[in-house]
Order: structure tokens, then sequence, then C-alpha cells
């Protein structure tokens, strides 16, 4: 199968999930307890008021009538208001997202040079004192929530050594250094926790492959261990690594809420609860639709890495 | 069971859940102070003998809210997954073993709620249901749903084709028995291992729904809601943040342990 043929019927596939998705996201607003054009109203409460937001969002119309409406609109890129801000909420994603997009970038940097050494290492040398060692510090990882572990790293770097800024954000562009000081703790934070995923599937793939003949038929020809290791294993290994990098991306982006809003950090997360809290649905709603697009996304790059780089596939 | 004994860590993790549970229920006997007693002139005290853990920013015990917290964590890690399990059980064995278009529309509306990242469903849940501990439970069960609901199907999809249930299909067994008796009997050990691994998620997700004001509401006590309040003391009472997240912590590492020793014990593919 040519890869244009593979990328196309993948990409059929996603037609009918990306409508489900679209459905739930819409839904959503079915689940506001009571008259939605109250609730979406906040503290407007006079009638003119309620009646215009009853008329513009068309909540006297039938709920699929509703949908389409909603659904037109967000094909033409239109997500609605903010309440709070009477900004468009597309615009107000478009200067968020790129923030969360560093501060998952970031990251996923931390989780690699972190997670595949050690994946590796402790595959080289299984049932060792390291290897336990990496498994318990994956497994803690793994376990401790983020956003404590955050709070922790405030009180240790920013209150007791004073080494980095507690909260905030600088932007790279106004001063990269700032911005690296900034950054730096969230990802650390954001970072352990797939790095504790991806020194598990690391190893366990590590293993799978050192294994296989071909690293038996290496050892045989007396390639040095250093090179069985990262060329015959690691390669082979990486492959099914990739495409969970992907998929740990939703992860991230979960993750991000918590931490850009114990950093304070202003991004999609942090736009995410601060609608939540304003009861501004549409930025919720918003919020929502990109991340899903976004992860979506991700793992149809990932399926494409995947075919590229295991020949297998390609027949 | 052998096996169990045989790897200590599996023990110990089995050992702290247990006494994270003995906590939860005997809390009114163990916790010195009521955990929402206000205490003004008590405020910010740290550790000493009279208040083992500190006090909080309106004087309550910390130790006690520590205490009565576990209450809110362990129901939260159990009942979203009792959730998940019973509409995925059912509706499972529906997809599997219909195919067809009823299994297409599970199906697909699995993988839609899949593509939202699990902690913004139960985010954007819980704030269209309104802040509570019981909305942030709904919530997190219907996040974690999808997940169960792909195992069970899957694990139908293979046990179908075995060839017990086959013989059942030729002697004349009804769906209903084939179903109930002969395949959701061997769905119980992958559901099992899911779980066990999803509990542990949803306890930090409670703690980070509580934490963010979405969970439990003040002022009872949630381990996520008592590390709102202490991010604002920070410099002046690291102790007010730093226990509730090792309890977190501690509960959610063994929880772990124990999924992986259950997923070792009971599925052939490892170990």
């Amino acid at each position: 199968m040519s890869l244009a043929r593979f990328v196309a019927r993948r990409i059929v596939v996603l037609v009918p999930t990306l409508f489900f998705v679209s459905v739930l996201i819409f839904s959503l607003q079915q689940l506001l307890p009571g008259d939605a054009a109250l609730a979406l109203a906040g503290e407007e409460r006079d009638e003119t008021a309620v009646a215009a937001i009853r008329a513009r969002y068309h909540l006297d119309r039938p709920v699929v009538v509703q949908y389409a409406i909603w659904m037109g609109k967000v094909l033409r890129g239109d997500l609605g208001e903010s309440l709070r801000s009477r900004l468009p909420v597309s615009e107000l994603l478009a200067s968020k997202l790129p923030v969360t997009l560093e501060l998952a970038f970031a990251s996923m940097l931390i989780a690699l040079a972190i997670g595949i050494p050690a994946g590796v290492l402790s595959a080289a040398r299984r049932g060792t004192v390291a290897d336990l060692a990496a498994n318990l510090v994956a497994l803690s990882g793994l376990s401790v929530p983020h956003f404590w572990l955050g709070i922790m790293l405030i009180l240790l770097f920013a209150v007791r050594l004073g080494w980095l800024p507690a909260s905030g954000y600088v932007a790279p562009w106004e001063n990269l250094g700032r911005n690296l000081t900034t950054i730096l703790l969230p990802s650390i934070v954001l970072g352990t926790g797939v790095a504790g995923v991806m020194m598990r599937h690391t190893r366990g793939a590590m293993l799978q492959t050192l294994s296989a003949d071909y690293v038996r038929t290496a050892r045989a020809k007396s390639v040095p261990e250093r090179l069985v290791i990262l060329k015959h294993a690691l390669r082979n290994a990486l492959i099914p690594v990739i495409t969970l990098g992907a998929i740990e991306f939703g992860r991230l982006l979960s993750g991000a809420v918590l931490t850009e809003q114990i950093f304070a950090i202003p991004g999609f997360g942090k736009l995410l609860v601060d609608g939540v809290f304003n009861r501004d649905y549409a930025v919720v709603q918003g919020v929502v639709l990109v991340s899903a697009g976004l992860y979506v996304l991700l793992n149809l790059l990932a399926d494409v890495l995947y075919f590229v780089a295991n020949p297998r596939l390609r027949g | 069971m052998r096996r169990w004994l045989r790897r200590p860590a599996a023990l110990i993790a089995s050992g702290v859940v247990a006494a994270f549970v003995a906590v939860a229920l005997a809390a009114p006997h163990l916790a010195p102070y009521d955990p929402i007693a206000t205490d003004f002139r008590a405020v910010r005290k740290a550790p000493s003998g009279a208040h083992v853990l500190g006090t909080d920013e309106v004087g309550r015990d910390v130790l006690s809210r520590v205490i009565w917290g576990a209450r809110a964590s362990l129901l939260a890690g159990v009942i979203p997954v009792a959730l998940a399990l019973t509409v995925s059980i059912p509706l499972g064995l529906l997809s599997g073993y219909a195919g067809g278009w009823i299994d297409g529309l599970i199906m697909r509306l699995t993988d839609a709620m899949l593509a939202i990242p699990f902690l913004i469903v139960a985010i954007a849940l819980a704030a269209f249901l309104g802040p509570s501990l019981t909305n942030a439970m709904l919530a997190i069960g219907i996040a974690a749903l999808p997940t169960f609901l792909r195992l069970a199907r899957g694990t139908v999809l293979a046990l179908k084709t075995e060839e017990y249930v086959e013989a059942a299909r030729a002697l004349g067994c009804s769906h209903v028995r084939i179903a109930g008796r002969h395949i959701f009997p061997n769905m119980v050990a992958p559901l099992l291992i899911q779980s066990s691994l999803t509990v542990a998620a949803a306890v930090i997700a409670e703690a980070s729904l509580s934490f963010l004001g979405l969970g439990q509401q003040p002022p009872a006590p949630s381990w996520g809601s008592m590390l709102n309040a202490a991010q604002r003391y920070l410099s002046q009472a690291p102790w007010i943040a730093l226990y509730p997240g090792l309890v977190i912590f501690s509960l959610v590492m063994a929880l772990n342990v124990l999924g992986d020793a259950l997923r070792d014990a009971l599925d052939p593919r490892y170990g």
C-alpha cells in the first residue's frame, strides 16, 4: 500500500469519529441544569437579555436544528463569543494555544530524555539494582499527583532556594532566557509522568527485541554489546515508542490544565479552568473541541510515522 | 494466590490499601479533632504535640482532615469504576456479541470519547453538571467508560470464536445464556486488571477536580481541596501542602503496584 493511500484511508475513518466528537461536545450544553438561556446569561437576569440569548443561540428551536446551526458555525471557524471578554473564542484559543504547545513540547523533550535511556538501561541490565531503581522511579512518576509535585517544586526551588520564579510566563520572543526559566519547572512536572510511561514501554519493547533472532545473530558475529543494544535492538524497539509519544500527548494536554493553574501560565488549560469558573460555556466547548482535534491529528501522525518507520507494513 | 505471596511489593501494597480503607471506615474514631471545626487561636500552627501535622489557614487540624479526606478519595476511586463497569459490561457484550450496526455505533461513540483527553472530559462534565463530589464521580466514571467499553468488547470478540462457545451454541444454548454463562466469566480477569489501575487514576482525578474546586466542596475535607488552599500559604505553612499530597502519592502508588501485580498474576502474556 502506498503512503498516500494509507493516509487517505485513515482520514476517511476519522470522519465519523470527528462527527461523534462534535455531537458529544454539543451535548455538553444539554447538561446545564434548568434553563440553558438563564445559565448562559450568567449575572444578567433581566428578561430582555435572557430573551436575546435565547434567540441568539436558537434555544427555542429543536435540538437537532440547534446542532446543525452550531456545527455550521464551527465548520466556518466560528466558535462563538466569550461571555466574559466578549472576544471570539477562536481568537482566544489561537492566542493561548502556542503557550501550551511550547509547554507540551518541552515536557515531551524531558520525558524522552529521561524515559528512553532509563528504559534501555533497565532492559539491558534486567534484574539488577539499576533495573529495580529505574522501575521504582517510573512507578513514582506515574503515581505522583502532578499538581502536588508542582507545588513541592515551587516550595523547594522558588520559595526556599530562590533559583527559579514561582509562577508566571514570559513569551520566548520577549525574552528567551526568562521564557526558559519560567517554563522549566512546569515542564519537569509534566515531563516526569510521561517519562514513567515511556520508560516502561521502552523497557518492554527492548526486552522483546533483545530476545529476537537478529540480535542473537549480531551477538554471534561478536558485534560489540553497545552496538547490539543501540543499533540493532533500540532502533526496532523505538517504533512502538514513537506511536506512544503521540498518544501520550493527550496526557500532556490533560496535565497542562492543572500545571498551568499552579504556575499561572496563561495557556490552554488556564483558559479552560477560567472558562469553567466564569461559566463561559462557549470557551469550555472551544477548548474541548480543539484538544480533541489536536489529539485526533496526533494519532493520525503517529499512525503515519508507524507506517513510514515499519517497512513490513508497506509490502 | 501463591504467586501473589511471592511478590513482597504486592503484599506491602495490599497492606497499604487495606490500611487506607480501615482509616476511612474508622475516621470518626481515629481523628483527634472535628475535621471542619475552625479555631482562630490556632491558625497555621506548625506540627506539634497538640496538632501532629499542624493546622490549616482557619485553624483546622490537618491530621483529622487527612483522615476524613480518605473517605472522599476512596469513594471517588471506587464509585466511578463501578459505574464504568456497570455500563460497559452489558454494552460491551451487546456490541461484541451482536456486531453489525449496533457495534459500529457503540464503537464510533467510544472512539469519539477517547479522542478527548481524560481529565478534560471530566473537567468539562463537572463544569456543566455543577461542582459537587457526586458530579465529580459521575464525570470521572463517564471519562473512564470508553476504555472499559473497548476492553469489554475486545474480550467478547476474542471469546466469541472459542471452541467452548461454539460448542454451547451447537448445543442450542440461548444468546443470553451464552453471554452470561460462557462469555462473561472470562471477561472478569481483564476487567479486574483495568479496574485496579483505573481506581488509581480516579483517585488522582478526584484530587485534581477538588483541587480546581470542581469536586468536594468546602468545608468538607478532601485531599485535593486541601492542596488548593495550601498553595496560597506555601511560604508560611508548607505542612498544609505536604501531607495531603504524600497520602495521595502513597495510596496511588500502592494501587498501581497492586494493578501491576494483578496483571502479572492474571494475564498470561505478562509475568
